[in-house]
């Protein structure tokens, strides 16, 4: 899984046409999250699967290549910095912590939380997504040098 | 002592698995040697966990708690939450515990336990 | 913005913020992640003294979440003992954040940033394990607290530390899974989470054997997670290898956090006459505290890595804080308070000054301690005080917590352990006392004074100062805790 290309053509192929589909599906499941099952954990993990499939198919450096691990690193913060800050600028308006129906926006309760709720999520997915892929990169880089025990970006 | 009738198992079947996945589990994690079977074990526990919450919110008649317009009885949604939390909980758990074991093989050469403790003398 | 009201969530919320940071500081400059944590665990030191002081003039202060009233919220309620726990915890915090800066350079260089933002997640799970009024928030912040223990504890130098740590997953992840159990039993009969909410409905069905189950289920994963005697095999590993920072966070802080639980839990949802008359929960933990606290003292003497001697000595004295909870009445719960309060301290500072010799010297053998008392002078000083006060001798901080738990065994009619809690002082001296001599009455010969480095001495003799400071000052916390202890009955 280091320098080669290991898979089939069949393999190459397919999953070149379907690593997007994946990926609409995995936004799909968290944007719906509160109408049908799913949420931020589940379109995370799969997002988080289909980059896994493009590091398996092809090589980890290619995947590396595409998405860096400064970037998954970065979204993993930024993911749940998104959700806490959310709960905290309620407090700042005058709520209690994630009270959403207070932040500055001109829409009635339900709403607001309807909206705030959608943020969080997307928060969520965004750093699942990231933990779930450099678990991989991580695990499965251990031959070819990307220890695991040094910070190396 | 009552009489086990089968009307008894049937009504509470949900029940009587999660005793037996419980104890598989427990077995499985306190019993194996191999490392990666003790972590098997510790999933079979939790997924035994999980099933005796969502059977608890049961109710009968109801339908699942999913917003449909039309339907006015759904069944009891909070351990249907509770339990999407103690999954994500599982999932970390056995994360941490896969990259222990592959940091072990790459120290101690080996996943058995005995062998481990044999090195560690 | 009303700080004073929003500090019960503030104080989980800053220092799970500042760990969320951490990575993204870590990318760009390594060395702005130590004084981000350092000032964080100042921030919430300050918090916990005003929380505090709020508590004490003004009584309890209940936050609900989102503002959902309970019981479909989560509720946050601090009462005088989360104040009491809080305070503990972000002062030890922020000494061992100064603590941290060698260690940390020393055993893991490159990967500062990572430590640091376990570290945070620690503390903030710690923190909010105390300050929840929810069960199930409890649950989730108990499993945080473990899964960052277990890689702070796999962190260490020796390869011990990895097996150490699997084995404390293991039986870690056992514990609480039975407290999930525990919890899905009494949302079963009462339908509720928060904890006023059960403790008001329970009493109506105590006699049901699904809250019999419950309450066992409870004991016993909070057993684990506390290291009682049968279930303290993860706890000589896991303390001895982890690196000293974390040991003295895992001694001194996470096994009180768990103990605070089981008073929790037994205290205020369980009420007393539950666990005392119709299940007899407390004669068993009372007994097998009394055989941790002397089979723990056995197995320390015989020991030779000073960590792992010093692990064995947390078995023997966490099992005094079950005796407390097992004895169940006011002079029992307030030496268990009392030593939950003393012995973060003592062995805090125990833990420190051993890593702090092995920092320096890198010996852990007790038989190479020989002369040190001149060549670390500073020091053994606070080891020795640490000792004597583990000991139990009287102007120091344990004799107290003894003495209480000694009346409230007289009181409770049960002279055999006061009896225990006598030969285990002399045990603890044994092997305490061997140390002491090794250090001081034996020459070496060169004896030029080569100390540790200012930032781990520091810590070691606040600590060692808070040691003497509770038992000259516990005329000031000693109405203090009866409250707590008569508001707890």
């Amino acid at each position: 899984m280091s320098e080669k290309m290991v898979e089939s053509v069949v393999a190459r192929t397919i999953s070149r046409i379907i690593i997007p589909f994946i990926q609409l599906y995995g936004i799909y499941v968290i944007t719906h999250g509160e109408s049908s099952p799913g949420g931020g954990f589940q379109g995370g993990v799969i997002l988080g699967t289909s980059i896994i499939l493009f590091g398996i198919v092809f090589s980890l450096n290619t995947t590396k290549k595409w998405i860096s691990k400064k970037i998954l690193i970065l979204f993993m913060s930024l993911g749940l910095l998104i959700y806490s800050g959310i709960g905290a600028i309620d407090m700042l308006f005058g709520g209690k912590y994630l009270e959403y129906g207070k932040l500055p926006l001109p829409l009635h309760s339900p709403e607001m939380s309807a909206l705030s709720i959608l943020m969080v999520e997307i928060g969520i997915g965004l750093c699942v997504m990231s933990t779930i892929t450099l678990l991989f990169i991580f695990l499965a880089g251990e031959k070819s040098g990307t220890r695991m025990d040094s910070w190396e970006i | 002592m009552r009489r086990v009738e089968l009307e008894w198992i049937v009504g509470r079947y949900n029940y009587l698995i999660f005793i037996a996945l419980a104890l598989i589990g427990f077995y499985a994690m306190i019993a194996k040697k191999n490392l990666i079977k003790k972590i098997i074990g510790m999933n079979i526990f939790q997924t035994a966990i999980f099933l005796f919450y969502i059977s608890m919110a049961d109710i009968e008649g109801r339908k699942a708690p999913i917003l449909v317009p039309g339907v006015e009885e759904y069944v009891n949604p909070l351990p249907h939450v509770l339990i999407l939390t103690a999954i994500v909980v599982c999932v970390s758990t056995t994360a941490v515990a896969l990259s222990l074991i592959v940091k072990i093989y790459q120290k101690f050469g080996s996943i058995e336990e005995d062998e481990i403790m044999e090195m560690m003398k | 913005m009303n700080i004073i009201q929003n500090l019960p969530i503030l104080v989980v919320i800053v220092p799970l913020i500042a760990s969320f940071c951490m990575p993204i500081i870590g990318l760009f400059r390594r060395r702005y992640c130590f004084y981000l944590t350092l000032i964080t665990n100042f921030l919430i030191l300050i918090f916990a003294m005003l929380l505090l002081n709020y508590v004490i003039n003004q009584g309890e202060i209940h936050y609900y979440l989102g503002n959902w009233e309970p019981p479909y919220g989560i509720e946050y309620v601090i009462d005088h003992l989360s104040a009491f726990m809080i305070i503990l915890i972000s002062f030890i915090a922020f000494i061992m954040t100064i603590y941290s800066k060698e260690d940390v350079e020393n055993e893991l260089p490159t990967n500062a940033p990572l430590f640091y933002t376990l570290f945070m997640l620690l503390t903030a799970s710690l923190l909010g394990i105390v300050s929840t009024g929810d069960l199930f928030n409890l649950y989730v912040f108990l499993e945080i607290a473990s899964l960052s223990a277990y890689t702070l504890v796999a962190v260490g130098k020796k390869k011990d530390a990895l097996i150490g740590s699997f084995n404390y997953l293991i039986m870690g992840t056992l514990g609480a899974c039975f407290i999930l159990i525990g919890i899905g039993f009494l949302y079963l009969v009462t339908g509720s989470l928060n904890m006023a909410d059960i403790a008001l409905r329970l009493p109506s069905l105590y006699s049901s054997h699904v809250v019999h189950a419950a309450a066992i289920f409870f004991v016993v994963g909070l057993s684990i997670k506390i290291a009682l005697f049968p279930l303290h095999v993860w706890l000589p590993d896991a303390h001895a290898h982890a690196p000293s920072t974390i040991s003295v966070f895992l001694s001194g802080l996470v096994l009180k956090v768990g103990a605070y639980a089981m008073i929790r839990v037994l205290f205020d949802i369980f009420t007393v006459e539950f666990f005392v008359n119709t299940l007899p929960i407390a004669e068993v933990l009372s007994w097998m505290a009394a055989i941790a606290i002397i089979a723990g003292s056995i197995n320390a003497i015989a020991q030779k890595d000073i960590k792992r001697m010093l692990a064995y000595s947390s078995v023997s004295q966490m099992g005094y804080i079950a005796l407390g909870i097992g004895l169940a009445n006011t002079p029992g719960i307030m030496g268990s308070l009392l030593h939950i309060l003393n012995h973060a301290f003592m062995k805090g500072c125990l833990f420190s000054a051993a890593g702090a010799i092995i920092h320096k010297y890198k010996i852990r053998n007790v038989h190479q301690f020989k002369g040190l008392g001149k060549k670390m002078p500073y020091t053994m000083a606070a080891f020795s005080i640490a000792a004597i006060s583990m000991v139990g001798a009287p102007p120091f901080g344990a004799f107290f917590s003894k003495l209480f738990l000694a009346l409230g065994a007289i009181e409770s009619g049960k002279w055999i352990f006061a009896l225990i809690i006598l030969i285990s002082s002399l045990l603890n001296a044994a092997y305490f006392f061997s140390i002491l001599e090794r250090a001081y009455f034996t020459k070496l010969h060169d004896e030029e004074i080569e100390e540790a480095p200012i930032s781990m001495v520091l810590p070691t003799f606040i600590l060692a100062m808070g040691c003497i400071a509770f038992g000259v000052f516990m005329f000031i916390l000693e109405p203090f805790l009866r409250d707590i202890a008569t508001s707890l009955l």
